[in-house]
C-alpha cells in the first residue's frame, strides 16, 4: 500500500497502478538488450481489445450497452492535493490586492506605449480587462517570462541576463550570463545537445543535400526522398500502418483536425486539452463537449448521453498522452476499452508523452500496454523528446491517405526543413540503439528521483508518479515570481505559469525533466528548491 | 407616512423577488436530478444509433513530385525562393554555424525558454529593415496570418477581406468567429459600396472594431491591391488594415521593404504589416511588424506565438544571414523586377494559355485557354502539363487547393514563380514547353483534383 499512500487517494486503482510499477518500473533489466519490462500482452495484443472482447456494436438492430465497470482499469485521475480553505482564502485575497493595486496604477499613470496614434475615433482595439490584466498584473511578473538564452537548451542552459529601469514596461541586457540547469525546456531525452551533438553530423549534411528549406508545400513541388524517410521510420517508430509530418507542432493539430471532423461530430474533450486542439476544433466546426479532466466516468456519461441522442455521425474523444500544466497522464486503457464498447473514435495527442513514456519510448500506448492500432489518430510532435519540431498525424493508412486529402497541412503549408527531418529520423534511429534506451530508462529514474524527493520535502506536486512534467503548486502569483528568481538565482532555470494558462488561483512552478541531468545536477536543484520553499513557505501538503 | 409607504414598497419587491428565486431554485434542482439520472442506454431504452468510422471512405492522393534541393537537377519555378536565397553559400554556412552551437530544435515556446538570442536579433533587425517599432517571429508561415487575426478580430466584430485571399487567412478568419464579407477581388468600388450599406445599417459603429483583411500581391491570382485606395476607404470608415505582405517583402520596392515602400505609403497607416520568412528569405518561419502598441499583444495572445515551439535555431539565423545579403545587395531586387518584367512579356505570346499576375509580381497563375472543361479536368489536364515538363527538365507547380474548403476556389492554375537567375533562354523554354505539352498530353479523367 506504499503506492497508495504515496499517490495520495486510496482505491481500487491501486492495485492496477502497483501492478503497473512492478512491471514496468525494473529499470536496470532495460539495458541487456531484451525488451522485457513492459506489460505481458502487449507484443500479441493485435487482435485482442484490452478487456472487452466483443464489440456489441457488431449486432444488428437495437441493442442495449451496459455501463462499463471501471474497477478493472486503471483509471487514476492524477494526483490533485486539494489546498486548505486558508490558503484559498489567502491566494484569492492576495489576487485582489494585485488588482485593486494594478486599479490605482491605471488611474494614475498611463504609460506612453498604452496609446494609439492616428486612430482617433476606431473602436478600442483591445478588451479593456484583457489590457488591464496584461499591462498591471502581469507586467509585475514579466521578467519571468520570455528569458532569453545563448545555448542550446541542453541540461544546461546559458541565460542571458536583462533587467528592468522602468518597472519591466522595457528591458535591457546586462550583458552578464548565467548558466543554469535546465529544468525549464522540453527536453526529455536530452536531444536537443549543441556542441557535439550526435547527430549534428547527418543534419548537416541532410542540410547540405537537400537546401534549408523547400520553399513550397508537399503538394506541389516540396517532398523529398527525406520526407518519405521520416515518415516511413515515424509509422515504424509507433508500430502503425503510416504517417503524416507536418513542419510545426501547433499546426499539426489545427490543420488536421478540420480535416477529420466537420459538422455533425462530436469531440468529447478533456477539460485541459491544450490551445492548439481547441483551435481545431474549433476550426472543424465540430460541437465539443468538455469533460472533467482525466475522468473517465464524466466521459462515460457524456458519451451515453451523446449516444442516446443519436444524431451524431461520429463521435470522437479528444484527449493528451502527457498533460502538460498538470503533468497527469490519461488512462488510456479504459478510454480504449470505453471506445470499443461505445463505438467512439479517439484522437490521442502525444505532444509530450511520446519518446518520453513507455519502456521503449514510444508514448502513452506503450506506458498503457495497449495496441496503437485500437488508437484511430495518433498525433504527436517532434519538438520535446526529438530535439526537433514539426508534428505528425499516424495511424492507417486510409486515415493518412485521408489528411493528405482533406487536412490543411499537406496542400497549403511549406515542406519541413529537411535538417529537422533528419534530426528526427537520427533520433528515432538512435531510441533503438541500447544507448537510446537508456536515456528511457535515465529519464525515468530521474523522474521518480525528482518527484519523491520534492515529496519528501512537503511540496504539492501534481500529476503521476510517471510523468516528466513535474508541476509544484505555489498559488498565488507573487510566490510564483518569487520562487522563480530564487530558483534562478541559485543556478537552476524553470518556469513559472500563471493565469490565464491556469486557473486563477493556481499558479505553479513546472520542471521538465532531462535523461541527461545528472544526479549531482538533481540535487543541485532539489537544495535550491528546498531554500526557496523554506524561505517562501511552499510546504504546502498535508500529507503524511 | 413615507416608513409605511417604504414597507409598502419594499413588501412588493420583497414578494417578486422571492418568488423568482423560489422558481428558479425549484427549476435549477429539477433539471439538474433529471441530467443526472438521465441515461436511457442503462435504463434499457436500446440505441440504434451506430457510429462511422473517423474515415469515412477512401481517397485518393495525388503523388507529388519527389525533389532534391531546389533547383539541383531541374529548372524549378514552382517553388517561391525568388531571391535565389537558397544557393548562397555563406547563408548554409551560417546556419551550420548556428547548428552547431544550438542544436536543431529549440525545445519550447518562446514565453518557457523557448527565446534564443538569434530570435531577438532577428526581430531586431527585420524591425529595422522594415522601419517600424517591433516585429515578432512565429515558427511556421501558414500559423503566422491564421494566429494574428484571430488576436485582434473576436466575435462580435466585423471583417472586410478580398474574396481571393489565400487560404491561412481564411482560416484566421474562420477562427476569430467575426462577421466577414468578401469584397470582389481588388474591386475597391464594391468594397465602398459594401461599407457604406454597413454603416447606414449601423453595422460599423464606433463600439464594434473594424477589419480590412488584404493581400499586398495575392497569392492566389497574383495581382497586386490597389493599397492606395484600400487605405483611403479605411481611414475614411474607421477600419484597421491587417496586410499580408508575404510575397512583396524582399521582393519590390527599392530596397525590398514591400509595397508601402513601392507605393510610398507612410507604414503607419498599415496597422499590422504580416511577412513570411518562407519565400524570398529562403527559409521557414514568419513574422508581424508594426507599433509597439500592436506587435507586443501578439506576444501574449497569438495562439501560434504562445504555444507553439519556436522556430529553429539554425532557420532562424539563415533568415539573419538572407536578410544581411539584402540590404548588402539592393541590386537583387531589381534584378528579380527585371524578370518579372521579362516574363510577362512571354507569357503573353502563349498560345494555349492566359495567365495573371501583375507585371512586377513573381507570382504568375497559367490557365487553361478552354472553357469547355471543368475545373477537376482542368486541373488533371494541367497536372499532366508539369509532368511532361517536369520529365523535360522544367518543374512546374499546379496550384494546390482543397477544392471544398476554399471559401471562393481558384480556376486550377500552374503557378509560375519567378526567380532571379532566371534567364532569357529559361524563359523561352518555359513558353515553348508549355505550349509544347499542352499539344501532347491531355486531361486524364480519373485523376481526382486535390
Amino acid at each position: 500500500m506504499a503506492a497508495a499512500v504515496a499517490n495520495g487517494c486510496v482505491d481500487t486503482s491501486v492495485v492496477n497502478s502497483r501492478n503497473k510499477e512492478e512491471c514496468n518500473g525494473k529499470e536496470k533489466k532495460l539495458l541487456n538488450g531484451k525488451i522485457n519490462n513492459h506489460r505481458n500482452g502487449y507484443l500479441n495484443s493485435k487482435n485482442t481489445s484490452n478487456g472487452v472482447n466483443k464489440s456489441r456494436l457488431d449486432e444488428e438492430g437495437p441493442r442495449i450497452i451496459p455501463k462499463m465497470d471501471w474497477s478493472e482499469y486503471d483509471t487514476m485521475r492524477g494526483s490533485f492535493e486539494k489546498c486548505s480553505l486558508l490558503t484559498a482564502v489567502l491566494t484569492n485575497l492576495g489576487l485582489y490586492i494585485l488588482m485593486f493595486l494594478g486599479f490605482v496604477n491605471q488611474i494614475l499613470f498611463k504609460p506612453n506605449v498604452a496609446t494609439e496614434k492616428n486612430r482617433e475615433g476606431y473602436a478600442p482595439l483591445y478588451d479593456p480587462f484583457e489590457q488591464f490584466f496584461s499591462r498591471y498584473v502581469y507586467r509585475r511578473v514579466k521578467h519571468c517570462f520570455n528569458r532569453p538564452i545563448c545555448s542550446a537548451p541542453g541540461a544546461e542552459v546559458i541565460l542571458k541576463e536583462r533587467c528592468s529601469d522602468d518597472h519591466n514596461w522595457t528591458f535591457r541586457f546586462t550583458g552578464s550570463k548565467r548558466r543554469c540547469i535546465n529544468l525549464g525546456s522540453y527536453n526529455y531525452l536530452g536531444f536537443a545537445e549543441g556542441e557535439g551533438g550526435s547527430t549534428h553530423a547527418d543534419v548537416a549534411a541532410a542540410t547540405r543535400h537537400f537546401g534549408l528549406a523547400m520553399c513550397s508545400s508537399r503538394a506541389e513541388l516540396g517532398d523529398t526522398a527525406l520526407h518519405r524517410e521520416l515518415e516511413h521510420t515515424t509509422a515504424k517508430f509507433l508500430g502503425v500502418e503510416s504517417a503524416i509530418v507536418v513542419g510545426m507542432g501547433f499546426a499539426t493539430n489545427t490543420l488536421a483536425l478540420p480535416g477529420l471532423l466537420g459538422p455533425g461530430a462530436l469531440a468529447l474533450s478533456d477539460a485541459n486539452n491544450h490551445a492548439s486542439l481547441i483551435l481545431g476544433l474549433r476550426l472543424a466546426r465540430a460541437t465539443v463537449r468538455v469533460f472533467r479532466h482525466n475522468d473517465v466516468r464524466h466521459l462515460e456519461q457524456l458519451a451515453r448521453a451523446a449516444l442516446a441522442e443519436g444524431k451524431w455521425r461520429k463521435i470522437v474523444i479528444v484527449v493528451e498522452g502527457v498533460y502538460s500544466m498538470e503533468g497527469s497522464i490519461c488512462p488510456l486503457a479504459a478510454l480504449v476499452a470505453l471506445k470499443k464498447r461505445l463505438g467512439l473514435q479517439l484522437y490521442l495527442d502525444e505532444a509530450h508523452s511520446i519518446g518520453a513514456l513507455g519502456p521503449r519510448g514510444r508514448g502513452v500506448t506503450d506506458y498503457a500496454g495497449v495496441d496503437p492500432n485500437d488508437v484511430d489518430v495518433l498525433m504527436g510532435t517532434f519538438t520535446k523528446s526529438f530535439g526537433a519540431a514539426g508534428g505528425y498525424i499516424a495511424g492507417s493508412a486510409r486515415l493518412t491517405a485521408w489528411v493528405r486529402a482533406q487536412g490543411h497541412a499537406h496542400t497549403y503549408a511549406h515542406a519541413m526543413a529537411p535538417a529537422v527531418a533528419q534530426q528526427i529520423v537520427c533520433a528515432m534511429r538512435a531510441l533503438d540503439a541500447p544507448a537510446g534506451r537508456a536515456r528511457i530508462a535515465a529519464l525515468r529514474d530521474n523522474t521518480h528521483y525528482f518527484r519523491n524527493r520534492l515529496r519528501e520535502m512537503g511540496v504539492v506536486t501534481f500529476g503521476h508518479h510517471d510523468s516528466p512534467v513535474v508541476p509544484m503548486l505555489v498559488y498565488t502569483f507573487s510566490k510564483m515570481a518569487a520562487t522563480v528568481e530564487r530558483l534562478t538565482d541559485s543556478g537552476i532555470a524553470a518556469v513559472g505559469v500563471g493565469f490565464p494558462a491556469t486557473p486563477l488561483n493556481q499558479a505553479r512552478i513546472r520542471f521538465c525533466l532531462c535523461a541527461s541531468h545528472s544526479r549531482a545536477q538533481l540535487d543541485a536543484c532539489l537544495a535550491g528548491v528546498r531554500r526557496a520553499a523554506a524561505e517562501l513557505g511552499l510546504r504546502y501538503s498535508r500529507r503524511a | 407616512m413615507i416608513l409605511v409607504d417604504m414597507f409598502d414598497m419594499a413588501g412588493w419587491w420583497t414578494l417578486i423577488v422571492s418568488l423568482q428565486v423560489i422558481i428558479i431554485s425549484a427549476y435549477y434542482f429539477w433539471s439538474k436530478k433529471k441530467s443526472k439520472d438521465d441515461d436511457p442506454l442503462s435504463k434499457g431504452v436500446p440505441t440504434n444509433w451506430k457510429p462511422l468510422p473517423i474515415v469515412e471512405y477512401d481517397v485518393a492522393v495525388e503523388e507529388p513530385p519527389l525533389m532534391g534541393k531546389i533547383d539541383e537537377n531541374v529548372l524549378n519555378v514552382g517553388a517561391t525562393s525568388f531571391l535565389c536565397l537558397h544557393k548562397e553559400e555563406s547563408i548554409m554556412n551560417g546556419a551550420l554555424k548556428a547548428l552547431d552551437k544550438y542544436g536543431v530544435g529549440s525545445c519550447g515556446p518562446r514565453g518557457f525558454y523557448g527565446t534564443i538570442d538569434v530570435h531577438l536579433d532577428l526581430e531586431e533587425r527585420l524591425a529595422k529593415f522594415l522601419e517600424v517599432d517591433e516585429t515578432c517571429v512565429y515558427s511556421y508561415g501558414f500559423s503566422t496570418i491564421a494566429s494574428a487575426i484571430p488576436s485582434y478580430a473576436k466575435r462580435r466584430d466585423i471583417v472586410f477581406a478580398d474574396e481571393c485571399v489565400w487560404f491561412a487567412i481564411q482560416k484566421g478568419l474562420d477562427a476569430s468567429r467575426s462577421t466577414v464579407r468578401y469584397f470582389k477581388h481588388n474591386n475597391a468600388d464594391d468594397l465602398e459600396n459594401m461599407l457604406a450599406e454597413a454603416l447606414s445599417k449601423k453595422e460599423l459603429n464606433p463600439r464594434r472594431r473594424a477589419f480590412l483583411v488584404i493581400e499586398s500581391i495575392y497569392y492566389n491570382t497574383g495581382e497586386m491591391c490597389p493599397l492606395k485606395r484600400l487605405v483611403q476607404l479605411a481611414r475614411q470608415y474607421k477600419l484597421r488594415i491587417l496586410l499580408d505582405e508575404s510575397l512583396t517583402i524582399g521582393v519590390v520596392g527599392k530596397y525590398g521593404r514591400g509595397i508601402t515602400e513601392l507605393l510610398d505609403i507612410p507604414r503607419g497607416e498599415i496597422d499590422l504589416i504580416v511577412g513570411s520568412l518562407e519565400h524570398s528569405f529562403a527559409t521557414v518561419g514568419g513574422f508581424c511588424a508594426g507599433t509597439n502598441f500592436i506587435v507586443e499583444h501578439q506576444r501574449l495572445s497569438g495562439l501560434g506565438y504562445c504555444f507553439s515551439a519556436s522556430l529553429p535555431p539554425m532557420l532562424t539565423q539563415a533568415a539573419i544571414n538572407a536578410l544581411d545579403i539584402i540590404e548588402e545587395r539592393p541590386n537583387i531586387i531589381e534584378e528579380l523586377n527585371i524578370v518579372s518584367k521579362k516574363l510577362n512579356g512571354a507569357l503573353s505570346k502563349l498560345k494555349y494559355f492566359r495567365f495573371r499576375g501583375d507585371e512586377i509580381s513573381p507570382i504568375k497563375h497559367i490557365y487553361l485557354n478552354k472553357e469547355d472543361l471543368t475545373d477537376r479536368l482542368k486541373h488533371s489536364y494541367l497536372r499532366n502539363i508539369a509532368n511532361y515538363c517536369l520529365e523535360k527538365g522544367v518543374a512546374l507547380a499546379v496550384a494546390a487547393y482543397l477544392r471544398d474548403v476554399e471559401v471562393n476556389c481558384p480556376e486550377p492554375s500552374i503557378r509560375l514563380a519567378a526567380s532571379r537567375k532566371l534567364t532569357d533562354e529559361n524563359i523561352s523554354l518555359i513558353c515553348s514547353l508549355l505550349d509544347e505539352a499542352y499539344e501532347k498530353v491531355g486531361p486524364k479523367p480519373e485523376l481526382q483534383a486535390i
